[in-house]
């Protein structure tokens, strides 16, 4: 069985986002860039169905060569060899296209994103992947297991959870909940040293966003402070200042 | 030319994103001169008329064999063909679940442009607002293609009501290909859904054991509140993962967010800093959720919420 990986690389959690050239370009300086924390519940858990079903994980990354040492580090978790597709990762669309394109030549039989990324958090890889390639998706997946060939994936709802099930090939996007993430040891890092990283360029097509200005959310007027002893003024406040209650 | 917008429900009751979509494409429609059809899907007894009144010109009830459950591959194939039929040029879908899922398969369908989060409706240059870096900003996006779809994060536009009469068309699609069924569905009934909810009270690690959460409950249950956590608290099983709000969990926006014993963090924040009004209660001064609130009040947590809900049910009963 072969399994993709789909690897967003962003900006650490902890970032202090600005932006630079006129609030036209997000500023990288400073930033520590991350594999995308639902990205990584997709490569574990790809790598655990890998196990199971005597198969192999291979990750695909759209964006440029800083990405690399992200790559890097998901093949010293234990993917089996990487791509990365040289161009800047525009738009969920392209990029899908991206990563589709490969898909085509290699015919995987199981394609895992996660739920969004944390920089553009569009959570729209998912669909598009299946839309583009033919196949069923299920996005925010918190189980998923492969029994003869059927998928069995649990995924959220409004309100709850629902059971879903389709034949492989498909595509399925991770969801918090859906395994304990791995950490790189010290054989898996030294083995990914000579594991394949490939680079390829890019096609063309759904080429169709383009990123204007930035803004950051306006500050808070500042807040007011009520005394511990007349906490009930806050509902109050809340009712008659804001009207939320 | 005209503006289609999905329509969901829950067993014929029009979720409030619903209503969303709606105003937000009949505003759109207005500003492109052209009109809204909404499509509702396996609409069961849904008040049709109603769609009219919150801004829909004309409504499409789907009925069909492959659409009993929500399936993104039968749903969008729905939605194609009626936007096909219409000649619909902009497509409206709420940012749910099952909206993430349905959008970018009609987007390919449909050969139309893509914009996920969108807080806003297009400025004259047609860009729109959407959120970026998990809430920490927004970036403003210009989509070339001749379709747009805009998928538009739930509780970021008002409900409307545009008195509008309704042209009501009933439709059956039996082709409606389903490479995936949903073989069981779990809704947890009777409590307020987080991701839909106005009001959420939130407990943190300041609370400091599962035990101490019926104070939060029954806070949240009188006031008629959703009730979420932070991360900690859900690794630690002390709550549900499904609570969870923040970078890594669920991003919510609800009218006032009520934080207690939760120190701040930049993760947190980035799940709940578009709520409208944020209260915050913790017994340190410096705790940095306090830059981030709208109202603040620095005690105890065991000592503030008895106060707090002996007022909330005075005024719920008043
Ligand atoms: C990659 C990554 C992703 C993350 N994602 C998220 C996320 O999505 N959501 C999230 O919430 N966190 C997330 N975190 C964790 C985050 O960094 C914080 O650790 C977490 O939010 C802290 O939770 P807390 O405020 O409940 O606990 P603490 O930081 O322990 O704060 C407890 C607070 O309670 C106050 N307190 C204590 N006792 C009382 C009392 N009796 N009365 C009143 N106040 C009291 C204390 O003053 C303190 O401010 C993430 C971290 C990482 C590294
Ligand atoms: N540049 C990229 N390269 C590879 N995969 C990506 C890229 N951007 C997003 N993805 C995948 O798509 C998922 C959802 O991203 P998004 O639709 O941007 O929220 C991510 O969790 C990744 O699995």
């Amino acid at each position: 069985m072969k399994i993709l990986v789909c690897l967003s690389v962003v900006p650490d959690t902890t970032s202090k986002i600005t932006f630079k050239n006129d609030n036209s370009e997000f500023n990288r300086e400073g930033v520590q860039f991350i594999i995308n924390p639902y990205d990584e519940l997709a490569l574990t858990k790809a790598m655990e169905l890998a196990e199971m079903n005597n198969g192999t994980v291979s990750i695909v990354n759209v964006g440029l060569a800083d990405a690399e040492p992200s790559i890097r580090k998901a093949l010293a978790i234990g993917a089996n060899d990487a791509y990365r597709i040289n161009t800047e990762p525009k738009d969920a669309m392209y990029v899908a296209a991206q990563i589709a394109a490969l898909a085509r030549e290699n015919s995987y039989d199981l394609i895992l994103t996660g739920r969004e990324s944390i920089d553009y958090n569009g959570g729209m890889m998912c669909g598009l992947l299946g839309e583009m390639l033919n196949m069923p998706s299920i996005n925010v997946v918190t189980s998923i297991d492969i029994e003869n060939g059927t998928v069995k994936a649990t995924r959220d709802i409004d309100g709850g959870k629902e059971d879903v099930e389709c034949t492989l090939p498909c595509v399925a996007s991770a969801q918090k909940d859906l395994c304990e993430p791995r950490i790189p040891n010290m054989r898996g890092i030294m083995a990914a040293r000579t594991k394949p990283l490939n680079v390829r360029e890019a096609v063309n097509g759904f080429d169709f966003a383009s990123y204007g200005s930035y803004e950051l959310p306006p500050a808070k007027a500042g807040v007011k402070m009520i005394p511990a002893e007349n906490a009930e003024e806050l509902f109050d406040l809340l009712r008659n200042e804001k009207k939320v209650i | 030319m005209s503006v289609l917008v999905f329509v969901e429900h829950d067993n014929g009751i029009v979720k409030k994103s619903g209503y969303e979509a709606l105003a937000y494409a009949q505003d759109l429609a207005t500003a492109n001169n052209t009109t809204v059809t909404a499509v509702i899907i396996n609409p069961k007894n849904a008040d049709l008329n109603a769609l009219g009144n919150s801004g829909a010109n004309k409504v499409v009830a789907v009925n069909g064999s492959n659409l009993d459950h929500f399936t993104p591959g039968s749903y969008s194939h729905v939605l194609n063909t009626v936007a096909h039929e219409d000649g619909a040029t902009f497509a409206v879908v709420s940012g749910t679940y099952n909206g993430k899922a349905v959008a970018p398969r009609l987007a390919v369908k449909m050969g139309a442009g893509l914009v996920s989060g969108v807080v806003g409706l297009p400025e004259s240059d047609l860009s729109v607002k959407k959120t970026a870096f998990s809430n920490k900003a927004f970036a403003k996006v210009k989509l070339r293609s001749d379709k747009k779809i805009f998928c538009i994060v739930p509780n970021s536009y008002e409900v409307k009501n545009f008195g509008i009469q309704a042209e009501i068309v009933q439709k059956s699609i039996e082709d409606a290909p389903s490479p995936s069924k949903v073989t069981n569905v779990n809704k947890t009934t009777g409590k307020i859904v987080l991701t839909e909810a106005e009001l959420v009270v939130s407990g943190g690690r300041g609370m400091k054991g599962p035990e101490n959460w019926g104070m939060i409950e029954e806070l949240a249950d009188i006031l008629g509140a959703a009730t979420a956590c932070s991360k900690p608290v859900s690794d630690m099983d002390w709550r549900p993962h499904s609570e969870h709000v923040g970078q890594t969990g669920i991003t919510i926006k609800p009218n006032l967010y009520i934080a207690i014993g939760i120190s701040g963090a930049i993760q947190h924040l980035a799940g709940v800093s578009s709520s409208k009004v944020i209260c915050v209660i913790n017994k340190d001064p410096e705790a940095p959720f306090f830059k981030a609130a709208d109202y603040g009040i620095v005690g105890d947590a065991f000592e503030v919420l008895p106060k707090l809900i002996a007022k909330a049910k005075s005024l719920k009963s008043a």
